[in-house]
């Protein structure tokens, strides 16, 4: 299998305060990848530094074998790779369509827009529902959707999902997961970023465990599933 | 009819305003800063048009457009100059005073530059709009033709940068940028490309502003910005700050009501007024006429 994203010896400080402890860990092409960890344990800082919003300080991060450690943030979707941000992060001022429409930002072709719009609207019918309605007034499950929505419309080849099911309801939680296999089955590799450990490696295919800026554990998600400690920090059993 | 004629007139003092103050308002829409120095760049815009018109020889149609033209395009280059030198590094600083203080470093030391090079003395400017307007009424209403070309200059104005902002790509990404900078980059808009952009379009603003502003006031000194960008910060934030249609609305309302009270109440407390009002309305609803309500983002 070859990694189609792989991290090395990644640190990133917040002024004196370092986040990332030098972390390693790769994702292979077609893979869906759990990142699991308690709040504050660094997951937001490991997207937030593949996805160009801050800079590593020191490491490697490379992208379908080529180092994009240095990239500005604004041109890393147009690579292939999107991001599902924490808090969802719609624009709440503009309607869904509007915000399904900056995620096309990267993409110039009209055709191919309105082909993945449609895609989008079968997928989230909820979606197409509330095209012309201000993203603010969505419920909380239904952003997280449009947040989904948005990052699919440039077409990516990895998706970065921060939390995705913070705050929502059992049934929601369900129905985001359902989607994200789907979007895998798709063809795009996922990097999933949960607090939501039993979900996440239920569908993933490997998992890393970080705590407070280091990667602790790594393995088949199944095997993670029935590590004893694992099962006592993480799964509540 | 002279209530009329003072009505108009307000009308188009209030055009400018609202044209200072769509710069205003787009920079703390988009940038988030107050950008203090604002008002100076109608100065130097009305400079730039005072020297080329005074060197090309001033009064033929071709030089005045081409004085006004190289106005709004070297005060765009001021502007963005300005955001790159002076407010870009200063983004993302702990605390949003210290942009706030350059800024209004930046009108100073504009304000004294001009000081430099033309001196204290108040410079009389020849009108950019030579048309003497139009009368209705057998003469009894006479509408300036500064003031018709104003109000029609600022409509114009609104409507394509409504245009511009709801229908272009650049456009949806300023509304973007506005929101959300990290969401914004993460759809793969460059965001120091479109707040540039905004200081480019404010400030170009600002020069329009300068144009007509000292074709319907010609005294032109190094301070001729200072108060006409207080009153339009008033207008910014009295429409609602980051509105565009608040701009408008606002700067519209201080115009009136500015006109009105020094016609019928008093020249000397006609700025009170309008002060005053400001703070009313602040009292009432603090987020301005068409403000939202501010959202802390985390
Ligand atoms: N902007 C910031 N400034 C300073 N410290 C931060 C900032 N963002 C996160 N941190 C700190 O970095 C650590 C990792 O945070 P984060 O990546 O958000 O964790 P997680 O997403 O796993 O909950 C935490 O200790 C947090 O307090
Ligand atoms: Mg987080």
């Amino acid at each position: 299998m070859e990694p189609i994203l792989e991290v090395n010896d990644l640190s990133v400080y917040y002024g004196v305060i370092q986040a990332l402890k030098g972390i390693s860990f790769k994702v292979n092409k077609g893979e869906v990848v759990a990142l699991i960890g308690a709040n504050g344990a660094g997951k937001t800082t490991t997207l937030h530094t593949l996805s160009g919003l801050i800079k590593a300080d020191t490491g490697l991060i490379k992208y379908k074998g080529e180092e994009i450690t240095k990239i500005p943030g604004h041109k890393i979707v147009s690579m292939g790779m999107a991001q599902v941000p924490e808090g969802r992060r719609v624009f709440a001022e503009m309607t869904v369509f509007q915000n399904l429409k900056m995620g096309a930002y990267t993409r110039d072709n009209s055709a191919e827009f309105q082909e993945t719009l449609e895609k989008i609207y079968t997928r989230f019918p909820r979606l197409k529902e509330r095209s012309s309605q201000l993203a603010g007034t969505l419920s909380g499950g239904e952003q997280q959707m449009l947040a989904m929505g948005r990052a699919l419309m440039s077409h990516p080849e990895i998706i970065l999902m921060d939390e995705p099911s913070m705050g929502l309801s059992p049934i929601f939680v369900n129905e985001i997961f359902n989607i994200i296999e789907d979007v895998n089955k798709d063809g795009v590799t996922v990097l999933l970023v949960e607090q939501n450990a039993k979900k996440a490696l239920s569908i993933a295919n490997r998992a890393y465990v970080l705590e407070t800026g280091s990667i602790v554990k790594e393995g088949n998600a199944a095997d993670l599933l029935n590590d004893e400690a694992i099962k006592k920090a993480y799964l509540g059993e | 009819m002279s209530f009329l004629t003072y009505l108009i007139n307000g009308l188009s003092l209030g055009s400018i305003y609202a044209i200072i103050a769509l710069g205003y308002t787009m920079v703390y829409g988009i940038a988030k800063m107050l950008n203090f120095a604002h008002g100076d760049f109608i100065m130097v815009g009305c400079y730039i048009i005072f020297s080329v018109s005074g060197a090309i020889g001033g009064g033929s149609t071709m030089g005045v457009i081409l004085s006004v033209i190289l106005s709004v395009v070297l005060c765009s280059l001021l502007g963005i100059t300005t955001e790159f030198i002076a407010y870009r590094p200063l983004r993302g600083a702990a605390s949003p005073l210290a942009v706030l203080i350059t800024a209004i470093g930046v009108s100073y030391l504009l304000e004294n530059v001009a000081l430099l090079i033309f001196g204290a003395d108040v410079k009389s400017f020849s009108s950019v709009i030579t048309w003497q307007g139009l009368s209705f009424a057998d003469g009894q209403l006479r509408i300036q033709g500064v003031t018709i070309v104003t109000i029609v200059v600022s409509l114009v104005i609104l409507i394509c940068l409504q245009l511009f902002i709801n229908k272009t790509k650049q456009g949806q990404a300023m509304l973007a940028v506005a929101e959300d900078k990290g969401a914004a980059t993460l759809m793969g808009i460059n965001v120091n490309k479109t707040i540039m952009l905004t200081f480019a379009i404010g400030s170009a603003l600002a020069a329009v502003a300068g144009a007509l502003l000292c074709s319907a006031y010609p005294n032109l000194s190094p301070y001729v910005g200072a108060m006409p960008g207080i009153k339009a910060f008033v207008a910014a934030v009295l429409g609602g700050i980051g509105s565009i249609p608040g701009a408008m609305i606002g700067g519209l309302v201080l115009g009136i009501v500015e006109i009105l009270s020094k016609t019928y109440i008093s020249s000397q407390l006609s700025d009170a007024i309008v002060f005053g009002i400001l703070v009313i309305v602040l009292i009432v609803k603090p987020t301005g006429i068409l403000g939202k309500v501010i959202q802390e983002k985390v």
